[in-house]
């Protein structure tokens, strides 16, 4: 299935991307699809931090199911305020 | 009123949004860009959001602090885009019938949304520019705000 990833502030500038369309297979997590950035993107892996993460606009654990979702975004620790 | 706006904050409509007959006070947090930060020049700063996220949980932070607390309504603006020292960069109004609670959700509402509305702040410094970041979660807030 596709997936929307989006990627935002620092994590923007790491990929030179703000959202790339992503093919995962249906039984993908969180976690798998990150794994699959990591190789696409070394320096992911080397974050000193793990990202705060949001499928379609809320935010979940790694272990979430991408099962019917349709956007992921990674987000940094945000500095609003 | 729950809004993201690259236009600056008008802190009379921000107040006017909460007025009404049946309260006794109004709290209201400015959050102002300051010129130093962490031992450094700070000339601008930027703000990004993740913009339709972001309203929904400033949307919910609302919705929370009115269940929480005693007070009768919630105006929560932030800026996105350029700003420059001394700009208002978010804005909180918190209206009741007393002012203990009104004080209390408003506090409560600035450190929550520093910690969980999806906005990001880029310094630029007289030799450079850097991405703020708070701390991860579970670490505590960032200290490096208002």
């Amino acid at each position: 299935v596709k997936i929307e990833v989006r990627y935002f502030a620092s994590l923007a500038e790491t990929t030179g991307k703000a959202s790339e369309v992503i093919e995962v297979d249906e039984q993908s997590d969180v976690r798998s699809l990150w794994k699959l950035l990591t190789e696409r993107y070394g320096a992911l892996a080397e974050l000193h931090y793990r990202p705060l993460v949001a499928c379609d606009m809320q935010y979940c654990d790694w272990t979430e199911s991408l099962r019917g979702v349709r956007e992921v975004a990674f987000l940094p620790p945000v500095s609003g305020g | 009123v729950i809004a993201l706006q690259s236009d600056p904050i008008r802190t009379e409509a921000v107040l006017q949004a909460v007025c009404g007959d049946s309260n006794g006070a109004i709290s209201l947090f400015l959050g102002t860009v300051r010129n130093v930060n962490q031992g450094r020049n700070v000339r601008g700063l930027e703000y990004h959001a993740y913009g339709e996220m972001a309203e929904r949980e400033m949307s919910a932070l609302r919705q929370t602090a009115l269940e929480r607390f005693d007070i009768t309504s919630v105006a929560i603006v932030h800026r996105v885009g350029p700003l420059a020292i001394g700009d208002t960069s978010v804005a909180i109004a918190v209206s009741a019938p007393h002012r203990g609670a009104s004080f209390e959700a408003c506090r409560w509402i600035i450190d929550t949304l520093k910690k969980t509305v999806p906005i990001w702040k880029k310094e630029f410094f007289e030799d450079g520019e850097t991405w703020i970041e708070g701390r991860p979660e579970g670490q505590g807030s960032s200290d490096s705000g208002h």
